[in-house]
């Protein structure tokens, strides 16, 4: 599949590539899109999401330019080809909009995830637990004669087997930032 | 040089400096400091409506009538909210409005005050975009930034929310070409590849057609011109959208008229047999393909349009070509020429002949007999005998509004304002007013039918005050025509609630509101009641009594395609099967 790179402004060269990918197969794709961090940005990203039947599996939001105000937002959507052209290009027409990335085809990336998982337990179970948080390489970032806080970071898939494991040693309550994701290399 | 001045003063500067000569507004508490502004100045002209809706309508009206950006001044809370329906409808017809709306000051945001509302909440899925200005240093640089954003790339209303501390507070006002724009700026050049591409199925194609939209008329008058140079060189067909009417004259024997489901057989057969389509700023919008799976099944799909979103959204094409119509329009001809300006030349004589049968259909035949005037026959006479004037029509939204399109032949871009995406019945009237105010000594007509027309009928109040002579040619049927059809075909006759029963005397109502009144039921007195029309000096609303039976034909039904259109005389119960009936 061609990866659609929305550059606004730019005159010179192809910065679409629009040659169309019609399948049913639903693919997941990680977009980050910076956008001016300005009030209601958010609302905009999410509302065209919510407007057109789009889906969001993940949304994090975070100002990483403070000089400049912007704000990256990740969000990991699911989609045919065609819904995910249509998600980029609708982004794409967002004013403050800079930049839509695909992470997803645009080469490969790093994702990462953070989650505090809070799991009770006495005996065995606590000592299980705690065996399977060192695994995992989770910290313990609280701790009680009853429980465990545990902080793990990783790939979605990582933090899902994690939480799996600890289901049944306690796990009370879970808390996940979702995906912030970065292509690799200099690109 | 940046000069002192209060949020209010900017405002109007502001629109003095970005060559804004009307307001379509209306006056409340949180505007009332830009209102003291706009007392004390003489260049900014303020045309006061009856209801924000109106406002914005005529502002569209203005908007296209001139290709320039219109602006609308209302109040907050209901003023914002009766903004809606407008920007909504500019936003589905990519109409250039700026709004500006007052708010409660800062510090009550929030606080559910007295005519607060979260206007930049509500109105971001319905404008391009909006801004709420919490700083009267923010206010310059936002209010030339609306007017970029309006009118740049896809044009498209936006909204600015001013509330009444930021109108009194004092800040340094900025020039526009003092102020930097942000970072949006749409891409308008295309890629010379797609469009080399493009030539290249040019020069080969059997059966070409060019499918022209409102996005020809939306590059500015130059980008018509192209499209003719175009048409012309070529010796292809040409049909447009509802919106893009005028692009290319109706008088052109290139010209295949409308297309889509209520648009003439020879352009939606064309569509349907062509090998190569040519998809100049439209957007295959579905009163325009049917059937999806059936749409156009052997031709290659070529499509230029500024808007990246709209290539691959519903139909996917061979050819894409992100751009502004006029500038790829240039290249598109430079290309061509400079290769040769090659067609197949025997092809298209073949083409030209298989068109010409589908002409012989007459798909708009219709028969005036007997005492009723058809409303065919009231546009074919209103056509013929407007046709010398210097004339702009507007619609409302139903039947008459596709007969118009049917009837009614347009030489020039600009000159057909009509509600297309959104299908904004109240629209036409004030449409009209927002045109005559941009045109003083022009004929503008208001095409429309008597429920539509009714809907936002207190801006006949505008019109006096202002002295715009529009003429309100109200088709009356007594009945929601198009509802009426669609209940005909799709819902065994019953008609649910689509004749009105009380309407009013439409020539007291003229002479209640202070103009002039006409009736007319006789297709013998026909003539002479439009010639008096289009003499009085001063607006007309011209009650057309019409059949109130007749449905709109030809007419693609739901759910079918290009191929399977019903004719006049076609038998016409059960073709819309279960599968259509749950469309629009």
């Amino acid at each position: 599949m061609s990866p659609l790179h929305i550059k606004k402004g730019s005159t010179s060269h192809s910065a679409y590539n629009l040659r169309p990918t019609f399948s049913d197969v639903q693919e997941k794709h990680t977009l980050a899109v910076l956008v001016d961090n300005e009030a209601g940005v958010l609302a905009r990203v999410i509302g065209l999401f919510s407007a057109r039947g789009y889906n969001i599996e993940s949304l994090t939001v975070a100002e990483v330019d403070h000089v400049g105000g912007l704000s990256r937002i990740t969000v990991v959507t699911t989609g045919t080809p065609q819904v995910i052209e249509q998600i980029k290009a609708q982004l794409g027409r967002i004013v403050p909009v800079h930049d839509v990335h695909d992470l997803t085809v645009e080469g490969p990336a790093v994702e990462r995830e953070l989650a505090l998982l809070k799991v009770e337990g006495e005996g065995e179970k606590r000592v299980e637990a705690l065996r399977l948080a060192d695994i995992f390489r989770a910290n313990v970032v609280d701790s009680t004669l009853r429980s465990f806080v545990f902080e793990i970071t990783g790939t979605p898939e990582k933090i899902d087997a994690f939480s799996d494991l600890m289901r049944p040693l306690g796990l009370l309550e879970v808390a996940r930032t979702g995906v912030a994701a970065l292509s690799r290399g200099t690109a | 040089m940046t000069r002192q001045m209060t949020g209010a003063k900017m405002v109007v500067q502001a629109l003095k400096d970005q060559g804004v000569d009307t307001v379509f507004g209306y006056p409340g508490g949180a505007v009332l400091p830009i209102y003291d502004e706009i007392f004390q100045q003489n260049g900014i002209r303020h045309i006061l409506v009856r209801h924000e809706q109106g406002a914005v309508h005529m502002a569209e009206g203005y908007a296209r009538a001139t290709g320039k950006v219109g602006v609308c001044l209302v109040t907050s809370g209901p003023g914002a909210t009766n903004a809606v329906t407008g920007l909504t409808d500019a936003l589905m017809d990519s109409i250039p409005i700026v709004v500006l709306t007052g708010q409660v000051p800062t510090f009550m945001i929030g606080s559910d005050a007295f005519q607060e509302a979260d206007t930049v909440g509500i109105t971001r899925s319905c404008t391009k975009h909006n801004w709420l200005v919490r700083d009267t240093e923010d206010l310059p640089h936002i209010m030339h930034e609306a007017f970029h954003v309006a009118s740049s790339g896809r044009p498209g209303p936006v909204l600015v929310d001013i509330p009444k501390d930021v109108q009194f507070a004092t800040g340094s006002y900025a020039a526009p070409k003092e102020v930097k724009l942000a970072h949006y700026a749409p891409k308008v050049k295309g890629d010379m590849e797609p469009i080399t591409e493009l030539v290249e199925a040019m020069e080969q194609a059997k059966r070409p057609v060019f499918y022209t939209g409102g996005g020809v008329i939306n590059s500015g008058t130059g980008a018509s011109q192209l499209l003719r140079e175009l048409v012309e060189a070529t010796g292809f067909p040409v049909t447009s959208t509802l919106m893009g009417l005028g692009a290319y004259p109706a008088s052109g024997d290139k010209w295949l008229g409308m297309l889509g489901m209520h648009g003439l057989y020879e352009a939606n057969m064309a569509m349907h047999d062509c090998d190569l389509m040519i998809n100049i700023g439209a957007r295959f919008d579905d009163r325009i393909t049917g059937r999806i799976d059936a749409f156009s099944p052997k031709s290659k799909k070529a499509h230029i349009d500024i808007d990246p979103s709209s290539i691959n959204k519903v139909i996917r094409v061979d050819i894409p070509i992100v751009g502004d119509v006029g500038h790829v329009l240039e290249d598109l001809l430079k290309v061509w020429k400079a290769r040769g300006r090659k067609t197949n030349k025997e092809a298209l004589a073949k083409w030209w002949a298989q068109i010409d049968k589908w002409r012989a259909v007459d798909c708009l035949k219709f028969k005036q007999e007997g005492p009723t005037i058809k409303p065919q026959y009231a546009l074919q006479r209103l056509e013929a005998l407007t046709k010398g004037y210097d004339r702009y029509i507007t619609t409302e939204v139903g039947q008459h509004q596709m007969w118009a399109a049917q009837f009614l032949g347009f030489e020039d871009p600009n000159r057909w304002m009509t509600s297309g995406g959104l299908g904004t019945m109240g629209y036409g009237l004030p449409a009209s007013i927002g045109v005559q105010v941009a045109h003083p000594d022009a004929l503008v007509i208001n095409v429309a039918g008597e429920a539509s027309w009714l809907m936002n009928m207190q801006e006949m109040g505008t019109a006096i005050q202002f002295r715009a002579p529009v003429k309100q040619f109200i088709l009356n049927n007594e009945r929601l025509g198009m509802v009426r059809q669609w209940q005909e075909l799709l819902h065994g006759e019953r008609y649910s609630h689509s004749w009105s029963e009380a309407l009013p005397d439409f020539v007291k109502l003229a002479e209640a509101f202070g103009c002039k009144g006409i009736k007319c039921d006789n297709p013998a007195d026909l003539d002479d009641a439009i010639m008096e029309m289009i003499n009085y000096d001063g607006p007309v609303i011209f009650d057309c009594l019409v059949e109130k039976h007749e449905n709109c034909f030809p007419m693609i039904p739901s759910g079918k395609a290009h191929n399977e259109m019903l004719l006049g005389e076609a038998e016409t119960k059960g073709v819309i099967d279960a599968k259509g009936s749950v469309l629009v």
